[in-house]
């Protein structure tokens, strides 16, 4: 049966068969690596490593660094977020003096989360092999480029040799036709394929989404979208480059210049999946049934529609699913058969790798346009990078959050991982537009509920969880800045 | 320790989808060094907030002190790429982790630091807990032969890829494997050059 599609392959097997720069073992190859992105938390050790075995940064070119996880938000001080941190900070900016690595430090204007300014600045491209010590790099799979998150030992591995031993992984079609609803986000689109799919039901897979709600998608939905292919246990999530990607690229400051352009639309044109190329495992989604997500427990896939109420344990027929549930409802002070929309929140959250993007911002500003933070409520926005943050005032976006009562902060990870000083204290309940519900990732005792950056900031007026699909009160607008 | 012949206690944690901010919490992760994770090991399910240890945490109970195979479920090591997190659990003392399935990066980065990740189904697994909830279990587990031996004769197969076993028997140095195919990485440099030239 194999032997019928020979020669169709998917755009994963595409990208891989062209990086392989020869065979370590029968089943293990060696790919080589077109951009590795560094930044503080995950390199220290890699460096201190080629140091004691005498190695080199093979391509400090191919290289490129920035400050995001455990930066101070509130102020562009190298020593803002503790003595640790700078310390930490300064190793990032000595290594990368050291090897001639490019770096944008905390005084660059464009510095910002490490999955936000990788495209911004053109450095993302399709048909690539872009890695990074950090799980989230699956963001940039939404050009087209095979993108995914390494330890520090490889993070070395690549700084020595600009190659990484790779297995080839399954694929996994996830086809999503149809159109969202106004108030449907790409944030709900992939909290509704985790549910379908699992925390687990990636492993092992690059998951390639397809579809013509996929197709209508900006760049900024696709790498929410794909940010969180990780959140299923997917190594990759990949988006095929179309006109729409090709126009995010144009005049990008790393993208290929004009001498160069042609050629490289061309070969980015090249980058899909033949038709009959046979996946290993197929989902499909309807994109009208999606509604707005939340989550209700303490990983990705335990999350729900708003309008549903919070399942009880008895309904997991998976008896360690089932104390999963009841664990996470003990954890996150709920009961089963709860309305989530019955329940107030303590802190809004709106940032991170997921949610920071221009985009993010507007349909948050919309949202809360003319309105006020509820009384009681700490609501911050963090803009994913420089560039986000300085669009956002122009347009206005940032003067609509500081009258409503947010705090308007500067670039970094923030509070999705609370690295930073930026925590949600023991009991509160935060709603996030971050990535993670982990018991503790956003500090010790903090409840996390996953939402979109509109459903964040509804939370943050009314002072609770909301259906923006059902209160025409909080409708997503389009532009919100343009009227501002 | 041979790497073919494992043997230990083993601490049974009965639990999915453990996440790598669990087995190592933010705050650990500042540090510019490999070494120290140890006492951080499940920080917030391993002590109180007084800071004295959760009598109540498997890894905590007398019996366990001394573990060095951990037992755990579905999807172990989720989340976050931080490597800190195998250091901190072989830091700790465990060598070998047996589990339903682990996340991909989790589960390169352990193999990395030398250590034994074997995945079975569930229903081994499940075995395997049943085993444990009879008392303490000291099992031995050859590599050679992938098997987990519990004595009195009785064992059960694993499955273990052949590249990573190799690796794992023979030691070799990660970085200097690559390193002889150095020329090919060079000629690969040039190639690429000629047909890709925007990319640098």
């Amino acid at each position: 049966m194999g032997q019928a599609i020979a020669n169709a392959t998917t755009l994963y097997q595409k990208i891989y068969a062209s990086h392989v720069v020869g065979k370590l073992n029968p089943s293990t190859d060696l790919l080589f690596v077109d951009r590795h992105l560094i930044h503080e938390v995950t390199s220290p050790q890699a460096f201190s490593g080629l140091k004691l075995a005498n190695r080199s940064v093979r391509r400090p070119d191919l290289t490129y660094a920035t400050m995001d996880h455990n930066v101070s938000t509130q102020r562009r001080s190298i020593d803002a977020a503790g003595e640790t941190s700078r310390k930490q900070l300064e190793a990032l900016a000595a290594n990368c003096s050291d090897n001639n690595i490019p770096l944008l430090d905390l005084t660059h204007p464009d510095q910002g989360i490490v999955h936000v300014i990788g495209p911004e600045q053109g450095l993302t491209q399709p048909g690539m092999i872009i890695v990074c010590g950090d799980s989230h790099t699956s963001t940039h799979g939404a050009f087209g480029a095979l993108a995914f998150g390494i330890g520090t030992s490889e993070v070395e591995h690549v700084l020595a040799t600009q190659t990484l031993p790779q297995q080839q992984a399954k694929t996994l079609k996830i086809e999503i036709n149809g159109d969202l609803s106004s108030h449907v986000t790409p944030k709900d689109v992939i909290m509704a394929v985790i549910a379908k799919i699992g925390t687990a039901g990636g492993n092992g897979y690059v998951a390639e989404f397809c579809g013509s709600a996929i197709r209508e998608m900006s760049m900024e939905g696709r790498m929410t979208l794909c940010n969180m292919s990780i959140e299923m246990g997917a190594k990759a999530g990949l988006i095929a480059p179309d006109d729409t990607t090709f126009a995010y690229l144009q005049g990008k400051a790393h993208a290929p210049q004009a001498e160069h352009w042609d050629a490289a639309v061309a070969y980015w044109q090249s980058l899909y999946s033949d038709a009959d190329a046979v996946f290993d495992k197929t989902v499909e989604i309807d994109a009208s049934s999606i509604t707005p997500q939340i989550t209700w427990g303490t990983n990705p896939e335990q999350v729900i529609a708003i309008d549903q109420s919070v399942p009880s344990p008895a309904s997991f027929s998976d008896a360690s699913k089932r104390d999963a549930a009841e664990r996470a409802l003990a954890y996150m002070g709920l009961a089963a058969g709860q309305k989530l929309t019955d329940c107030k929140v303590d802190v809004v959250f709106i940032g991170s790798c997921t949610n920071s993007r221009i985009e993010d911002l507007r349909a948050a500003a919309s949202v809360v346009q003319g309105k006020q933070v509820a009384a009681g409520v700490r609501a911050l926005v963090v803009p994913g990078s420089g560039i986000v943050k300085r669009q956002a005032e122009a347009e206005g976006l940032a003067d609509i959050f500081k009258k409503a009562g947010f705090e308007w902060r500067e670039p970094g990870c923030s509070m999705c991982l609370g690295m930073n000083d930026d925590r949600v204290e023991a009991g509160q309940r935060c709603a996030s537009t971050s990535n993670r519900n982990f018991e503790g990732r956003q500090g010790r005792g903090a409840r996390t509920h996953l939402v979109s950056p509109a459903m964040a900031a509804a939370a943050a007026i009314a002072g609770q969880f909301v259906n923006i699909a059902a209160n025409t009160e909080y409708n997503v607008t389009a532009a919100a800045g343009a009227q501002a | 320790m041979s790497k073919n012949f494992a043997q230990g206690l083993v601490c049974p944690l009965d639990k999915n989808n453990v996440d790598t901010d669990q087995i190592i919490p933010k705050q650990f992760l500042t540090s510019v060094s490999r070494d120290g994770f140890a006492e951080a090991m499940f920080y917030d399910w391993r002590y109180l907030a007084d800071g004295s240890p959760n009598p109540d945490f498997v890894i905590n109970k007398p019996e366990y002190q001394g573990a060095s195979i951990l037992l755990t479920r579905e999807n172990f090591g989720c989340g976050s790429s931080r490597e800190h997190a195998p250091w901190a659990i072989s830091q700790y003392g465990f060598n070998v982790i047996i589990a339903e399935s682990f996340a991909d990066i989790f589960f390169n980065n352990s193999v990395n630091n030398g250590m034994l990740l074997i995945q079975l189904s569930k229903t081994n697994i499940e075995l395997l807990f049943n085993r444990c909830a009879q008392g303490p279990q000291h099992w031995q587990i050859d590599l050679q032969s992938q098997e987990i031996m519990f004595g009195n004769n009785a064992a059960l197969g694993f499955n273990i890829d052949a590249d990573i076993k190799q690796r794992l028997l023979s030691g070799l140095d990660f970085i200097g494997s690559s390193e002889q195919l150095n020329p090919q990485i060079a000629d690969f440099e040039q190639s690429r050059k000629a047909s890709l030239p925007w990319l640098g």
